[in-house]
């Protein structure tokens, strides 16, 4: 009866394993595969990544999407901190709730909208103020700013209303001043979460094709951007190689950022 | 009231209320000893002063209208159930509750809108709150170095009071990694480094066994005699309160129902509140029958005769009163007893053997069970009393109170 059922369970497991990492361990398995065509294997080879390391195009693009992703998640996570201050320790203010879903509007915003309406705005300011100067990095890393922010906050700000009020309470009984108080005890104890919005943010940005083709200009084109219009004239097994690394890499933070976490919660106890 | 007759009081209170008879006589402090009597003298200027102090969260109002001096130098109890609003003023007067009504002086100063961060005082919390990621040491300097203490201050400061709570061993510790009771005493080092003017503590020592409680009773009243400073301890250990304390505050519903030195409050409660409250009382229900100079008498339901009370004080006649008599305060006998007091007869129903004394249920004829504490005198008296034996009970009239709340 057991062994029957824990077969079964086994079953349902492996079946949602293959459904969830399957394709991507194809695409492992064929960004070492001998043949141009995608589909069909003949042989182990690590040629295409040495193609890939010749591809100027790729790479530049990877590189900018890492800068404009790392830029964009230092910036949604500084803002979103203020935000989820502001919503978790300022309990009534007049325009709380309006503050609230404005913050959190753009998680449930199509991002077709938010790319255009980040256009629109860009280009009026350009027009009255004369900044931003056209499509560029910038206009990228902005507009991922205004919508991973919103996720950033309410991971952080689950967080914060989690904590212990009386600590901070302690803290400013023994003579720290609030300023103070925020950040010997309020961020280190908010910390995981902090890294946790930071990475969502980071990958947010990575993936991001939609809002990029609205506000990104010639010569600022993003890695997905890249990789869609080429897969658009075929997939080059170069793609696989590229993604293999992106797995590879975001795996290894993953698993780093877990680690860092949990020694964190436990000392948070 | 000298020291000795103190201490008795105090052990005998200890007795009926922890039903331990092996207390070691935790720091008997003589009211009128070294601190004298500051609140008994009109001129003198209260430390710490509350003027009508109410908080109300929403509909709830946890502190109401409370007045309260507190002098330098004492050692002030608040005493009261759970939800009382014990916390709630305390954390008023840390300035971490900003009062709906009335005003707080501290040192003469007024506190309306001055900071916890600037007030002179330091809180010991009912959670802790010892911050989680620092150690035990770093919890402790964290005040001082607020302050900016110098390096060896504070690391000679938070020696000596890790040496005082015995936590030395533990110093390098996060606060994860230690028990409840640890825990605690490392709350209240961090509360006690910076000797503060006033410390407010919020049952600083309920996770502590017994003997490690006593000996940072005494170290408390030490740092308090040494250092001058002014306590205000919330518990709910009314030995401890009575021990320690040169006053006690007890709290019923958010007000203070009274205040007085440990032996005022049990020997003369104002209410029924308070009597039940603190130790152990029989309370009778009753119509006051005639009120002489100094005799109150009370007809009881439950007695068989009215019952006499030496009291000053005016009590109308008519007036509905409760009758209050500690158990130690009652005789017992075969007989009915002599003289000017009052008696009831009364059938056995419980004992309770404590050692140096007894405790007997004795349920008189109207059905109210009273309870009766004598002193074990002898090994085995020829005629102990037990089990359904039939006895009389009496006290004299100067042993009762009457409680007009
Ligand atoms: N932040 C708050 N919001 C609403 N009600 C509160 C708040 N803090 C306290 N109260 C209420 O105020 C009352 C007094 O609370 P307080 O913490 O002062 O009690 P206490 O006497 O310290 O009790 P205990 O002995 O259990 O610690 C309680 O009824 C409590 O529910
Ligand atoms: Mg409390």
């Amino acid at each position: 009866m057991v062994g029957k059922r824990s077969l079964a369970l086994f079953a349902v497991l492996g079946f949602g394993y293959a459904f969830l990492y399957l394709p991507i361990v194809l695409l492992v398995i064929f960004s070492f595969n001998e043949s141009r065509l995608v589909t069909v294997w003949s042989g182990f080879s690590t040629k295409w990544y040495g193609e890939l390391l010749g591809n100027q195009k790729i790479l530049d693009a990877a590189w900018l999407s890492l800068k404009i992703a790392f830029v964009n998640a230092c910036g949604a996570v500084f803002l979103a901190t203020l935000a989820a201050v502001v919503i978790v320790r300022f309990r009534s203010f007049r325009g709380r709730t309006l503050f609230l879903a404005l913050v959190t509007a753009p998680l449930v915003m199509p991002e077709i909208i938010t790319g255009l309406a980040t256009l629109l705005m860009f280009v009026a300011m350009e027009h009255a103020v004369g900044w931003p100067e056209g499509r560029s990095a910038t206009t990228v890393t902005i507009a991922h700013i205004t919508f991973s922010m919103a996720f950033a906050t309410v991971v952080i700000q689950s967080r914060l209303s989690q904590m212990d009020r009386t600590l901070e309470e302690a803290a400013m009984d023994l003579g720290a001043r609030p300023l103070k108080v925020f950040f010997v005890i309020t961020l280190p104890i908010i910390a995981p979460s902090l890294l946790a919005a930071w990475l969502l943010a980071f990958t947010l940005s990575l993936d991001d094709l939609v809002i990029a083709s609205f506000v990104s200009g010639p010569g600022s084109s993003t890695l997905p951007q890249v990789i869609f219009s080429s897969v658009r004239l075929g997939v080059s097994p170069q793609i696989n190689a590229l993604a293999t690394i992106f797995v590879g890499v975001v795996t290894v933070g993953i698993l780093l950022a877990g680690r860092l976490m949990n020694r964190n919660e436990s000392a948070g106890r | 009231m000298d020291a000795v007759q103190d201490s008795v009081l105090n052990r005998a209170i200890g007795v009926f209320i922890m039903v331990d008879t092996q207390t070691v006589p935790a720091p008997a402090r003589a009211p009128g000893g070294s601190l004298g009597q500051p609140w008994k003298d009109p001129k003198a200027v209260p430390f710490i002063k509350l003027e009508g102090v109410s908080k109300s969260y929403g509909d709830i109002l946890a502190v109401n209208r409370v007045d309260l001096s507190i002098h330098k130098g004492e050692l002030f109890a608040l005493l009261g159930a759970s939800g009382c609003g014990k916390s709630t003023l305390l954390r008023i007067l840390a300035g971490l509750e900003v009062p709906t009504e009335g005003r707080v002086f501290i040192d003469g100063v007024d506190m309306a809108g001055m900071p916890p961060y600037r007030r002179p005082t330091n809180m010991m919390f009912q959670s802790y709150a010892l911050f989680p990621h620092m150690t035990v040491e770093q919890n402790i300097a964290f005040g001082l170095k607020q302050e900016q203490a110098p390096r060896a201050r504070i690391v000679e400061r938070v020696a000596a009071v890790l040496d005082l709570v015995q936590m030395g061993a533990f110093a390098r510790r996060k606060p994860h990694q230690l028990s409840g009771g640890q825990r605690q005493r490392v709350a209240l080092a961090r509360s006690l480094v910076k000797e503060p003017k006033v410390l407010l503590l919020d049952e600083p020592l309920g996770a502590l066994d017994k003997k490690l409680r006593e000996q940072t009773q005494f170290e408390l009243v030490n740092i308090q005699e040494r250092v001058g400073v002014t306590f205000v301890v919330v518990t709910h250990d009314q030995e401890e309160a009575m021990t320690m304390s040169s006053r006690i505050g007890v709290m019923n519903a958010g007000r203070i129902e009274q205040v007085g030195t440990p032996a005022e409050i049990y020997e003369y409660p104002h209410s029924r509140y308070v009597a039940d409250f603190i130790g152990t009382a029989n309370l009778l229900e009753g119509i006051v029958q005639t009120h002489a100079a100094d005799t109150v008498v009370v007809q009881c339901p439950d007695m068989p005769s009215a019952v006499a009370v030496s009291q000053v004080g005016a009590v109308p006649a008519g007036a509905s009163v409760t009758v209050m008599i500690r158990p130690e305060k009652m005789t017992m006998g075969r007989d009915r007893p002599t003289g000017e007091v009052n008696a009831a007869p009364g059938r056995v129903r419980d004992i309770a053997y404590l050692g140096d004394i007894s405790i007997y249920h004795v349920q008189l004829d109207s059905g109210k069970v009273m309870e009766v504490a004598q002193t074990n005198l002898r090994h085995t008296a020829e005629q102990r009393v037990t089990w359904e034996d039939v006895v009389w009970v009496g006290w004299h009239p100067a042993n009762a109170v009457v409680l007009t709340q």
